[in-house]
């Protein structure tokens, strides 16, 4: 990767253009808006070429990392391979050109695609209708909560405002249940990683809506005693809510709606193998019960059905995996992580020894190489310096219950090579580590960057091309 | 195992991997998963295809939709898309990395979507954008939670009838369950009503209101006198507005606006049967640290280069958990890119001669309908690429016919009308096609 | 080791409150600014605001963390610290220095709720 540093603005030059629309047909054109309706001033918009603009772009995308250029063990965002024949399927003009509101009998092939998807959705996690509004994984979260309230409102039962979250959980969810208007319950996890049952038990009550479980939960970890769990918060009259976030090691080995879960949401941009796209567009969609089906149906949380594009993705993913291929997914999936995790246990700290599912946590080096005149290398250090060696970094700092965490998912995608590569790396980088561990803190040597000062970046904000010509 | 191009493991790295971990077999890995539930059944799914099967599969599926002339918006819009833009977003550095947590190996990705950001504050007039929404619908339903998040202790929020329909349907989801109330400002003579949005404030309760720039019936609002009548009131305004007639229309600054939202699918993104499309949101300085979703803002690095980085993350769901302003966290990134590249092309020029078009092709269907004698005048309001009118002949019969000579449009309003939408993509010979048709119609 | 002084009151949310007549100095402990580590927004009322005893009345932010300020006592917000919050480093220099709003208190009693030095040494000690 080599460092560049034009923004398109600075290519600019007044009187260039990079368009081509055709000659008008018509007379008239917007001069004719009253001036009272019209902004004074164009838009500061760049005035580049194609040829400019094709080059700036490739430019910028040299100086980015993403699962084809390597290894993303990215925990709790399995950023598995994207199939190429989804970008093909997704960019065929047959599916561009449809309008979301043009009339039904026009649509039979967009209807049967999102039946067949609803279908095999239903297939893999148990549950029995979905809807494909939500945009996101937060969006599904969000959409589900509001399923589990509108439930409790159609019974006439408005006392359920509280919604219980184990401390392990993503951030999303105590943020989706406070967008819903649900007050939040923290339970605690036990010492091996569990949601401790005994605490869960006086929680419980006519006040609460429901619980939302990650299972396997963020240490990777599978809820054994889910059993358990699901037959309390049904008894004392709530639901259970599954984030669907890691339902990769389940898939083709276990169903949630087989566990109580009334509730969940899928992300298709993680086991469903469509791209991130940098942050986006994904695809949220939630899955209920059978009694949820009709609320589910009624729920209006995007401007159409979802994107369309995303779903059109993660179904010919299905297609290509089919009845045959998903039996292997998810073991696969957990077969690398037990792999890297048993690999590395003798460098790194491994605080629950148990076995895995998708991911695991590690709690930063077991020598860090710190002394009493320098401090030793942390988890930021670590990851910093992976990217020297062509790796992304793992997640940092997440779950909260460990200082140093660093959340490791390689995903069923990547071979034992690359595994055997990225143990050879993570052990050099430990060596480093406990040798001098100024190597690390000065990481990353070999991006196009090296580390920003985010503490300036955010006490002076400069958010926009305008302000730097201000600052200046 | 029969091999599988996505899993590459053989028969030997399992069993090596196996012997690593200290177990006998894969189904050893799930001795945690409680036996009942292993799932033991035939996954009711459809057999493995190969890559030719999917492509003839999806193939097959096209062909029993019909592609249609589209002559209807209504918070989608068939605009032209530059070649350039599906061939920069499909560059697999860009689609195939995750949100970039890591800056130093996320410059491209942070680099546009500052650019994003500056187009958005360009289009808006406004001070600061966030990084992408998932739609114009739920951009707004953020407004709406943004302004009773400014607002110590008031909890009414004021929507205009003008807004879109699935704009009000999003909006009134995201209030009923944050305990939000919505109160409609009406429409008069197909405007919003000022004087109805100064009654409303009355009440005391109002932390604000979204108005559109361009409503639903296609007409471009007068907004001179609400952000007077909201700010008196310590209301916030919202503008959900049409990225694309920005360029030429007066910007939600200009009119007084702190939050302006809308979704930039008009910015050059295929129809897509509604997705993926992209939200935006931009509000004034004073409301920044309430803006939701993620910012990208310029650093510098160790060594003094400009750089870019997520900033602000404080106020973001990661960090803040329940107390963030918001729960999102992935938006439309790529999207954002997609729009940052048709932005470029088309520069100040190419946008204003896109609205032209579109404006000289609605005007002249307008125009040629009125002359059929079979539609009257709703308003005598501007519009620009979009307008309403009221049908003298049956609307649903109207829009079969189109529809069964290949033309969307006639899209019927609440209260009976139909609207039509003409875009630079519209040639004179396409819309005289449908006039043909429509001239027939009974 | 984090400073603490004398004369000052202090709560558990780690504010520190000085008494000039009726009006009530506040700030946040130079232990909370430790562990935020370094501040880059102060989340600060309006004046004319009112608040009661344990109210939240604002944030602290830095990049990685974000972390509420509650009152210690009730009353009106008379002035804000604009320096600080034009220059929130100012808190990590001079915890103590950098006092965030006045208040004019509307129950002094309230004092007696709050810790001393001591008090709120053996707290942080823990």
């Amino acid at each position: 990767m080599k460092y560049y540093d034009k923004l398109i603005f600075e290519l600019s030059k007044d009187g260039r253009c990079g368009y081509s629309l055709p000659a008008a047909q018509f007379k008239g054109g917007t001069d004719q808006i009253a001036s009272g309706l019209k902004r004074e001033k164009p838009a500061l918009l760049p005035q580049v070429s194609e040829v400019d603009v094709v080059r700036h772009y490739t430019n910028l995308s040299q100086m980015n990392f993403g699962v084809d250029t390597g290894f993303y063990p990215l925990g709790s965002c399995t950023m598995k391979y994207n199939p190429k024949i989804n970008e093909e399927i997704a960019a065929m003009p047959a599916f561009g050109a449809l309008h979301p509101l043009q009339p039904e009998c026009t649509l039979e092939g967009v209807k049967e695609i999102y039946d067949a998807m609803e279908k095999s959705l239903a297939a893999i996690t148990g549950m029995k209708h979905f809807t494909f509004k939500p945009c996101a994984g937060a969006h599904g979260e969000l959409t589900g909560l509001m399923i589990m309230r509108e439930y409790h409102m159609r019974r006439g039962d408005t006392a359920r405002v509280k919604v219980i979250v184990p401390d392990s959980a993503h951030g999303t969810n105590p943020a989706s249940a406070a967008v819903c208007g649900l007050q939040i319950v923290v339970v605690k996890s036990k010492a091996d990683g569990l949601v401790d049952v005994e605490d869960l038990k006086p929680l419980l009550g006519p006040d609460v809506a429901g619980i939302m479980m990650t299972n396997p939960n963020t240490l990777g970890l599978f809820e054994r005693d889910i059993k358990q769990i699901a037959a309390l918060v049904h008894e004392a009259g709530g639901l259970l809510y599954y984030d669907g976030a890691n339902m990769n090691p389940l898939l083709g080995v276990a169903r949630p709606g087989d566990m109580g879960f009334d509730i969940m949401h899928l992300n298709l941009h993680k086991t469903f193998s469509t791209p991130h796209g940098g942050g986006g567009p994904g695809s949220g969609p939630v899955g209920v019960c059978e009694k949820l089906g009709d609320i589910a149906a009624d729920l209006q949380t995007s401007a159409f059905n979802g994107n369309f594009g995303v779903i059109l993705r993660a179904y010919a993913y299905i297609l290509m995996l089919g009845r045959q291929n998903v039996r292997m997914a998810g073991k696969l999936a957990s077969l690398n992580a037990n792999y890297i995790k048993e690999s590395l246990k003798d460098a790194y700290k491994l605080p629950i020894e148990s076995v895995c599912k998708h991911e695991f946590v590690f709690d930063g080096l077991i020598n860090d190489g710190g002394t009493q005149e320098k401090h030793g290398a942390t988890t930021l250090d670590v990851a910093k310096r992976l990217l020297d060696y062509g790796y992304h970094a793992p997640t940092i700092y997440f779950p909260l219950l460990f200082h140093q965490a660093m959340m490791i998912e390689p995903t069923e995608t990547e071979s034992k090579e690359t595994l055997d590569a990225f143990i050879d790396v993570m052990h050099k980088i430990a060596a480093e580590a406990a040798e001098d561990p100024a190597i690390l803190q000065g990481a990353p040597h070999n991006a196009p960057i090296t580390r920003p000062d985010e503490t300036a970046a955010a006490r002076k904000p400069i958010l926009k091309y305008q302000d730097e010509a201000l600052q200046s | 195992m029969a091999g599988f191009c996505y899993f590459p493991h053989t028969e030997d790295d399992i069993r090596e991997m196996l012997r690593k971990i200290g177990v006998n077999s894969l189904d050893d890995l799930n001795s945690d998963i409680p036996a009942d539930f292993v799932y033991k059944g035939e996954y009711d799914l459809p057999d493995a295809l190969s890559e030719q099967q999917v492509r003839d599969f999806f193939e097959g599926l096209a062909a029993k939709n019909t592609v249609l002339k589209v002559f209807a918006g209504a918070g989608a819009y068939d605009h032209y898309t530059p070649s350039v833009i599906p061939y920069i977003t499909s560059r697999s550095e860009f689609l195939t990395a995750y949100t970039p947590y890591q800056c130093e190996i996320s410059q491209g990705t942070l680099r546009y979507i500052f650019e994003f950001q500056s187009m958005v504050c360009a289009l808006t007039g406004l001070d600061v954008a966030n990084a992408s929404m998932y739609d114009g619908p739920t951009a707004a339903a953020e407004a709406m939670r943004m302004c009773v998040a400014s607002a110590r202790k008031k909890n009414t929020v004021l929507l205009s009838e003008g807004l879109l329909p699935n704009v009000r349907k999003v909006v009134e989801t995201y209030a009923k369950y944050s305990g939000i109330n919505l109160e409609y400002i009406v429409l008069k003579d197909g405007r919003t009503s000022l004087d109805c949005l100064k009654e409303l404030l009355k009440s005391g309760d109002v932390a604000g209101a979204i108005v559109p720039g361009i409503n639903r019936l296609g007409i471009i609002e007068d907004l001179t006198g609400f952000a007077d009548a909201l700010h008196e009131a310590g209301a916030l305004f919202a503008q959900y507005c049409d990225p694309s007639a920005l360029a030429v229309l007066k910007t939600p600054a200009e009119w007084g606006a702190d939050i302006a939202v809308g979704d930039a699918q008009t910015l050059g993104i295929p129809l897509c049967y509604g997705g993926p499309y992209v939200g935006f949101m931009a509000c004034t300085q004073a409301h920044m640290r309430k803006l939701p979703g993620r910012i990208v803002g310029e650093a510098r690095d160790s060594e003094g280069r400009r750089c870019f980085v997520l900033t602000l993350q404080a106020r973001e769901q990661h960090i803040r958990r329940e107390k963030a302003t918001s729960n999102i966290c992935s938006n439309q990134s790529l999207m954002a890119l997609w729009v940052t590249v048709y932005l470029s092309l088309m520069g100040p020029e190419g946008m204003k001669k896109v609205n032209d078009l579109s404006y000289a092709g609605a005007h002249y269907l307008y125009d040629k309908l009125l002359e059929t004698g079979k539609f009257r005048k709703v308003s005598d309001a501007p519009f620009l690429k979009e307008f309403a009118l009221e049908p003298l002949v049956d609307a649903k019969a109207l829009q079969n016919v189109l529809c069964e000579a290949g033309f969307f449009g006639a899209l019927i309003t609440e209260e009976g009308y139909v609207t039509f939408c003409v875009t630079e993509k519209r040639t004179k010979e396409e819309i005289d096609a449908m006039l043909d048709v429509i001239k027939e119609v009974k | 080791m984090s400073k603490i002084i004398d004369g000052l009151y202090y709560s558990e949310s780690h504010e520190w409150v000085k008494v000039e007549g009726d009006i009530a100095v506040i700030g946040v402990t130079d232990y909370a600014q430790a562990e935020m580590g370094d501040i880059t927004y102060v989340d600060a009322p309006a004046e004319g605001d009112e608040f009661g005893k344990g109210e939240e009345f604002g944030a602290l932010e830095s990049v990685k963390a974000s972390s509420d300020m509650y009152c210690p006592i009730s009353g009106e917000v008379v002035e804000v610290n604009q320096d600080v919050v034009d220059a929130p480093e100012k808190v990590n220099e001079d915890a103590y220095g950098a006092w965030i709003i006045k208040i004019k208190m509307s129950d002094p009693d309230e004092l007696s709720a709050l810790m001393d030095a001591a008090a709120y040494k053996a707290l942080t000690d823990k």
